[in-house]
């Protein structure tokens, strides 16, 4: 087995942490994982090494190695790849893919659940309902029940009629 | 501008800080990431924009009733010997310490609250308590950031939460942490296995100042790795339950090596006092070695009507850059050595030779 860091020479030192229910594997040789302070037990944390190894590789395999700049502030894979960190908000959504991997090694899971912006709780909640209240009228025409089909079009017309304008992205 | 020097409370008051658990837990904090919408993070935002942003950000901190009376300044104003001062005193991190123009801090009188401006992150807000209280700190921090964010344009994402630089903040943006006094784990050796598991619970165990930092003296930062995926009480809550679990641990280190091994403990703590009573030369890693063994001590009731706070006083004052405050002349590694033994000595006049019941 290779070293996962330098490719080259043989994995001697074999890590797994378990998150949760995943489980992360790395393979290195000695030299890099001393490099990475693995001997070292106080300074080691997985996901620093995870990030400083997986991050970029996912980010240009997603975008197949075209040149990918985020078009608010031109912030290119080989900048991440450089520092571990992103130009703006707004990279979230110019590299999507290739993060999305990336999260999932890195986190709990790849969906928000603590607290949001007061301002914008109002139209979360309206967004989860209107998810909700479409599921529903979708399995309301299909079994042909259109009286409830037309209580729950009325539900969805006041959610989504003057606060519209409001309603998250 | 305000004197940074007169505005921080004096060590001897910080030493006296007490909070619930204090005898293992030294501090507890939470640290909240947030970004602006319509900007680039702070290591990518040239100049002008960092600037920029330091001027939207640092008058709308200090006009919320919590930070009315605070210490706010640019970066560029503080003196290198200010910035490490702050860093000794775990009020901002090294990073921001090596931060100019376009960073900023904005410190509360109590020291309860401590917002970098432009560190990795736009903002950067800690909550800090003495002792063990990591519910309290999140409270605080999380009404600060409710009446911050009416005042500011966070950048925030429907699924992925705040949005910050690192993907590893992303979603709370919290960090939950703990700093812990661990002689007992570590004389008994025991702290390797522990660290092990409290790894393996998805949580980071790391050196007196943070990450990539050795575990000088005996104090090690537990603190959560995760942001996205779990709220915020849902990590204090976990982060309450093992840390829980390390006070016992510690504790019935501590007790099992009086009962089983009293001479070690003796032998240690007998050598520490030795040197640190009597040595004309020290350097600041030993010292902190030596004060964890004498708090130990302290700790064990081997020397009576000595407070814990004298032990923690020292632990700030003989750290090289509170020990340069202290003298005007520009000292060597060689005369801070000197400097300080004779600091020790001093104080430690007063302290008689540790009982061995």
């Amino acid at each position: 087995m290779q070293c996962c860091v330098c490719k080259e020479k043989p994995a001697t030192v074999h890590l797994t942490q378990i998150v949760g229910e995943k489980m992360q594997k790395l393979d290195l040789c000695e030299d890099c994982a001393k490099a990475k302070g693995i001997n070292d037990l106080t300074s080691f944390a997985m996901a620093d090494l995870m990030l400083g190894l997986g991050a970029s590789q996912e980010l240009e395999q997603a975008t197949s190695g075209v040149e990918t700049k985020c078009p608010r502030c031109g912030f290119s894979q080989a900048d991440f790849k450089k520092s571990g960190r992103l130009g703006c908000p707004e990279c979230y959504q110019t590299f999507a893919e290739g993060l999305s991997g990336l999260l999932k090694t890195m986190h709990k899971g790849v969906r928000h659940t603590g607290k949001a912006p007061e301002a914008l709780r109002k139209s979360r909640e309206i967004g989860d309902r209107l998810k909700l209240l479409q599921k529903k009228l979708a399995k309301a025409v299909e079994t042909e029940d259109y009286e409830l089909a037309a209580q729950l079009r009325d539900e969805i017309k006041v959610l989504t009629g003057p606060a519209s304008s409001k309603t998250a992205k | 501008m305000k004197d940074l020097h007169q505005f921080l409370i004096s060590p001897l008051a910080a030493a006296q800080q007490h909070g619930p658990n204090d005898r293992i837990v030294m501090s507890s904090r939470v640290r909240l990431a947030r970004n602006l919408r319509d900007a680039s993070f702070p290591g990518w935002a040239k100049k002008p924009e960092r600037v920029k942003i330091l001027e939207t950000i640092l008058p709308a901190i200090c006009a919320l009733p919590e930070m009315s009376d605070s210490f706010a300044e640019a970066m560029d104003n503080l003196t290198a010997l200010d910035k490490q001062i702050l860093v000794e005193r775990h009020l901002i991190s090294r990073e921001h310490a090596a931060k100019n123009v376009g960073s900023g801090i904005v410190l509360n009188r109590e020291e309860s609250f401590c917002v970098m401006i432009n560190e990795e992150d736009h903002l950067r807000m800690q909550a800090l308590r003495p002792g063990f209280q990591i519910r309290e700190a999140w409270n605080a921090i999380d009404q600060l950031d409710s009446a911050l964010e009416k005042k500011l344009n966070y950048a925030f994402d429907n699924e992925l939460g705040y949005l910050t630089a690192c993907p590893t903040n992303l979603g709370t943006g919290i960090r939950v942490s703990a700093m812990l006094h661990l002689p007992g784990l570590v004389l008994a050796e025991q702290i390797n296995p522990i660290i092990q598991s409290v790894n393996k619970l998805g949580l980071a165990v790391r050196g007196l100042y943070g990450e990539g930092t050795e575990a000088l003296g005996n104090v090690f930062q537990v603190s959560n790795q995760m942001t996205l995926g779990e709220s915020e009480t849902v990590i204090v809550e976990r982060l309450e339950k093992v840390l829980g679990q390390i006070i016992e641990h510690e504790e019935n280190a501590r007790q099992s090596l009086m009962e089983k091994k009293p001479k070690t403990v003796f032998n240690h703590i007998g050598r520490a006092y030795g040197i640190l009573a009597n040595a004309h030369s020290i350097s600041s890693k030993e010292t902190m070695n030596l004060l964890s063994l004498l708090r130990l001590g302290i700790d064990l009731n081997l020397f009576p009507g000595t407070p814990r706070a004298l032990v923690d006083e020292l632990l700030l004052v003989t750290q090289p850059a509170h020990l340069q405050k202290q003298i005007s002349d520009k000292l060597s590694a060689e005369e801070r050595d000197l400097l300080r033994a004779d600091m020790v000595r001093e104080r430690l006049k007063n302290v008689s030779r540790p009982l061995t019941k």
